[in-house]
Formats: C-alpha cells, structure tokens, sequence
C-alpha cells in the first residue's frame, strides 16, 4: 500500500517481504489464533452477562497486534490502548493471569485494579494498557528514550487508533520522537471508526501515515489484515529504529468487527461495509494462505485450533471461578514505599 | 557553609544527584545551553552532556510523559513545567498516567519521577503566570506535592524528591529564587518529604503558611513579638502527604489557628488544612480557624492588583490581633 518517506536513506526491504518460513507460519498463525478465541468467548460470556464491565473487543484487528510484535524481541517494550488484550497476548502476557485480569479478578495480573482496560507486565515488556484514548503516546518516548539513554538497542511499540491521532498527545510525541531520533514504532490500528465517528468526518487526509511527512519521519500505510505485511513493515520499522534512523508511524489498515464496545449497535456503519470487511479476514484469510502454499498440514492448523480454544475457555473458567480481590487492598500501593 | 540563593540550592540539589547517579537526567524547555528560563539549571548541561540535560520542544504534555515512560523503565528523571499555569496541558499524563502507575499496577513500576515548577504570584505577570495552583496535584493520590520557602529546605527536599519512588511535584516559588541561606556544602543534605518544620515557635497563635507567605508570616511575627503576641509559624513544606501531626499538636498548645497561603479558600490547601483541624483538635480551638488568602478571581495584570488582592504583613497582624482580642 502507500509509502510515504521524505527521505530513502534507508535500505528498502520490501523486495524480502512476504517470505515465510513453516515455523513462522505456526507461530503467527498460533497467536492469531489464540486472540482470535479470547474475543470470540469472552463475547459469548458478555452475552451472558456473566462479564463484569464493558468489552472492547478486538476482534477482527488480530494481525496488527500479531505481526507487529512477532517483529519485537522480548526486551523490546510495548504500551497499548483500552482495547489491548491482543497486544497483551501477542507480545506475550499469560494467558490466565491477563484472563483473571479481564474479569477484575483477585488472580489477574493486576489484582483486579485494572480491568478490561489495563495490564501491564514488564517481564515482557509490556509497559501497560490504557483508559484514555492517546494517553499512552506521550510515555512511550520516555522508554524509548531510557533505550537511548542505556545506548541499548532496545526499542518502544506504541498502539493506537486513528481516534487518538487527533488527540494533541500524537502530535507532540511524534514530534519530539522525530526531533530527538527516538527508536520508536507509532502503530496506528486505523479502524475506521474513532469510537463511533467515522475518522473521515475528523480528518481531511484519509491516510494518518501521511502525517508522518509532517514530522519528517518514515510513515507507511499497510494492509492491517495481511499478518505477513504488517510484520514484515514492523521489521523494517523495527531495524530503523535499533540502527539510529529514529521512529517510524506505521498505519495499519484494519476494521473492528464489533463496536466500540459489546452491546454498541454500531447505527453508523452498513451491514454492507461490515462484511466487505469481513471476507477480508486476517485470521481466514491467513489460514488459507498457509494451505495454499503448503506451509503447515491442515492437521496442525486444527489442532492450533483446538488448542487456543480449549486454553482460552479454561482461562475463562478460571476467572469465573476466582474471587474478586479482597476490597481493603483497594488502600494498598497508592505510594511505593 | 556558604551563602546560597534557592535557586542555586536547587541547581546544587540536581547538580549532587546527578553525580551520584547516572540515571538521573533533566528535561524542559531552555533547560540546556540556556540555563534555565530562570537560571535554574545552569552548569548542568556542560556538566553532563545532552543526553542528560536536554531542550524540549515547547510541548508539555511530551514532557511530562517521557519522564513517565523513563521513570517506569529505570531511570530518574527530572522534567521542568516552567510555570504551573501550564498544568492544565499536561494534567493527563500527571494525573492519569504518573500518579495511578505504580497503584494500577500494584507496584510493578516505580515512578521515580520529579516535575518541578514554578508559582509566580505576586510578580507582576498576569493572569496564566500567576497561579499557586497546588491543589490540583494535592487532590490526587499518587502524587507527591512539595513546596519549599528556603534555600536549605529547597536543597533538601528536591535531592530527597529526586531520590524519592513516587511521582513528586515539586513547586517552587520564582519571588524566592534570590532568596539566601547559609547552606554546607559538604553536607549531603536529605530533608524528608512529609515533613513540616516550625519556622518560629510561639505560645499563642498557630500560623501554617506555604511559600512566599513563610516569610510574610515570619515578619509579622516579629512584629507582633514586641506586642507580647508570640505567633508560631510552621511551614508543612510537603502539601501531600501533609503533615497534619505537627500541625494538630502545635494547635493543641496555642488553641487558635491561621493559614496564609497563596492558593484560593475554595476546595484548597487553607480549607484542607481547616477541615483536618476542625476533626482532630476541635475541642482545643478557642476560635474559628483564619483562612487568609487572595480572593475568588483570577489574577489581573495592573500595577496594584496584586498588593490588593495577596495577603501580606499587615493583614496576617491584623488577622492575628483579632484573632487574640
């Protein structure tokens, strides 16, 4: 898709893009997956109203998380969204303690302070979810920044949605990311819709990559339902970063099947566009993929498959069955000692 | 000891931590080359490089949140808001984002973060540099807030706010920056957060007041001294944690209490500080609790206003002798 670069200093890698190993494929494929069912189930479990809160569900944006962290190392950071279970899942969180933490629950990975809005987990470098939309931006040029600071080649992820490109967080953060050379990905999972208003209503440009020429930085628009191509433009972000070429804005072209969140009748879009975007399918489409070029036996597909959806419902099970947190643990942590 | 000026207390505090530890950095707007819009940095940048004392772009809201992201993966950073009249474009990342991180995430990152700012009143700037704005970070839990009167304390308090896990604003008064005091040099001088200090003892009236009313207090109890009226004056230094002890135990001796500060009466550090003596020394007030303070309005530009509006010398004694009549 579009490439916007004020400069070409860089050494192009799309001609290596595309390629895909078995192992590779597996691996996508498992962790596409496994989102995949978290959403799927935890709608079901919202039907039932057996979930505490609101969900903001990922589905349909699979490849975006997935391949953009496929493309990180494990000391790399990310920071994400309120819609972040699959950045949680994809950069490498456990599934049971991100589940319990869905559910508020005294086991998950928070205690239960966060919620469906916020995990973190800096084993893996996951720098934490967030409630307001672009408040995670303006943090990411500080990891960032501690890399650089390190003279480590570490470097920072930060998702987002087109909503929050018009916060003035973005701008700020990118400008200063550009202006400093930060080793920084801005991932911005465009879904067309910033929570109920079509972007195309907020912005006069239809591609938010092209605000990267603003900044004088590399911004790349690419198809957010092809998992290959979106890991193939993180590497190529993520190596310009850890070589001293500095941040790249990368927009990820992709549609959020649900709403804003579960129980959104979703009253401003067409039934029509919805399955537009539906025989797109990232999880579908990616499947098929690895049939047709015999990358994996469709034995290993379904019993990746099987697999995440016996997981998933155990977590969920779990997390059904634990207790909520004890409530005078409300008072603890306000302050580190 | 040497004669210091708070403001280069303040440069000797960031100066001796930075030393200390590498992971200290500093970061603003014309905090490098410049020195410091008001000369608050000077000799850090050639001390230690660009890397770690650095210009920002004119972006507070960026500011704020690289020291965020830089305090929770490892490092100390100090990041300056040249005045907190600016707050309100960066509140998200203090309020949101700094103060709730280490709760949120029940401990799992430290946000040994330091904003240090300015509060302008009295000094003829107009109405978006002239807010003693302290309550808007007192009401939120997470966050520290400290507010030095004196070169020694200015020293103490940020060295320990630098060595502190806890996001930690720390507000300095501009009308202070040539203000001296002996301070020793050799001293690694650690003042604790929380704590407040009894800037003058006395028998008869309790005076709790904040930056530039500690000196104000100060000389109106000298005056009042040669009327047999002994004021004690106590700065509690810290807004948050607040020091309330020190405060109460102080009433329970001279059974009457004034606070001076520079913030407004509504939702503020005086009718915090009236609020909790009314619940723990209640019974040992003779009189209702004095709040003096600048009345409800913004803070207008003109020759005059300000005198008008601040209390000073004179009022603090005329508040006092009522109070005791």
């Amino acid at each position: 898709m579009k490439k916007t670069s004020p400069e070409t200093t860089e050494k192009e890698t799309v001609a290596s893009r595309g390629g895909l190993s078995s192992q590779e494929a597996h691996s996508l494929y498992a962790t596409l997956v496994e989102i995949r069912e978290c959403e799927a189930q935890l709608n079901a479990v919202f039907a039932k109203n057996l979930f505490p809160g609101y969900i903001h569900s990922y589905m349909g944006q699979e490849a975006c998380a997935t391949g953009v962290c496929a493309a990180l190392r494990s000391d790399d950071w990310i920071i994400t969204t309120h819609r972040g279970r699959g950045h949680y899942l994809a950069k490498g969180m456990a599934l049971e303690p991100m589940m319990c933490e869905m559910f508020g629950r005294a086991n998950g990975i928070a205690g239960g302070r966060g919620g469906e809005m916020h995990a973190a987990d800096p084993s893996v470098g996951i720098l934490g979810g967030n409630g307001i939309v672009g408040g995670g931006i303006p943090y990411a040029t500080g990891a960032a920044y501690s890399a650089l600071l390190e003279g480590s080649d570490r470097v920072c992820a930060v998702f987002f949605g087109e909503g929050a490109s018009n916060q003035g967080s973005f701008h700020e953060a990118l400008n200063l990311a550009a202006a400093w050379n930060l080793p920084l990905l801005f991932v911005c999972e465009n879904n067309l819709y910033a929570e109920m208003t079509p972007f195309i209503q907020t912005s006069r440009l239809p591609d938010i990559a092209l605000r990267a020429q603003g900044y004088g930085i590399h911004g790349e628009a690419v198809d957010g339902t092809d998992v290959v191509a979106v890991r193939d433009a993180a590497r190529a972000a993520v190596q310009r970063a850890r070589t001293g070429l500095g941040p790249t804005l990368l927009e990820l072209k992709t549609y959020r099947y649900g709403g804003h969140f579960q129980g959104d009748p979703c009253n401003y879009r067409t039934r029509e566009e919805e399955a537009q975007w539906k025989e797109r399918d990232c999880v579908a489409n990616f499947r098929a993929r690895i049939l047709v070029e015999n990358l994996l036996p469709l034995s290993e597909l379904q019993a990746v498959e099987a697999s995440a959806a016996s997981r998933v419902a155990c977590a969920i099970e779990l997390a059904l069955a634990s207790p909520d947190p004890e409530p005078s643990e409300a008072l603890r942590h306000v302050y580190a000692p | 000891m040497t004669s210091k000026t708070y403001c280069w207390a303040i440069i000797d505090a960031m100066r001796e931590e930075m030393e200390r530890d590498t992971n200290v950095f500093l970061i603003g707007e014309d905090v490098a080359a410049a020195g410091g819009a008001f000369g608050a940095s000077r000799g850090l940048h050639k001390a230690f490089g660009p890397l770690r004392v650095r210009d920002t772009p004119i972006s507070e809201e960026v500011i704020v949140g690289l020291g965020v992201g830089a305090a929770m993966t490892g490092k100390r950073p100090i990041v300056e808001i040249m005045f907190m009249d600016f707050f309100g474009l960066c509140l998200d990342q203090i309020v949101n984002q700094a103060a709730k991180m280490h709760y949120l995430y029940q401990g799992m990152f430290k946000m040994p973060l330091v904003i240090r700012t300015s509060v302008a009143t009295e000094m003829g700037i107009g109405p978006h540099h002239s807010q003693s704005l302290e309550a808007w970070v007192g009401h939120v839990p997470g966050l520290k807030v400290v507010m030095p009167s004196t070169p020694r304390d200015a020293k103490g308090l940020l060295k320990s706010a630098i060595r502190d896990d806890n996001p930690v604003i720390f507000i300095e008064h501009l009308a202070l920056h040539k203000l001296k005091e002996e301070i020793d040099d050799d001293e690694d001088l650690l003042i604790p957060l929380g704590k407040a200090d009894i800037k003058r003892p006395g028998r008869d009236l309790t005076v709790v007041a904040t930056g530039l009313m500690v000196g104000k207090a100060l000389q109106a109890a000298q005056t009042l001294a040669g009327e047999g009226i002994e004021m004690e004056v106590i700065d509690p230094r810290t807004i948050s944690p607040l020091d309330m002890d020190t405060l109460v135990a102080s009433v329970i001796r001279t059974n009457r209490a004034m606070v001076v500060s520079s913030a407004h009466k509504p939702f503020g550090f005086s009718s915090e500080v009236a609020a909790e003596l009314q619940e723990r020394a209640f019974f040992h007030l003779d009189c209702p609790v004095r709040r003096l303070t600048p009345p409800f309005t913004p803070q207008p530009f003109g020759k005059g206003f300000e005198k008008f509006l601040h209390p000073d010398v004179d009022s603090i004694i005329k508040a006092a002798r009522e109070m005791l009549r």
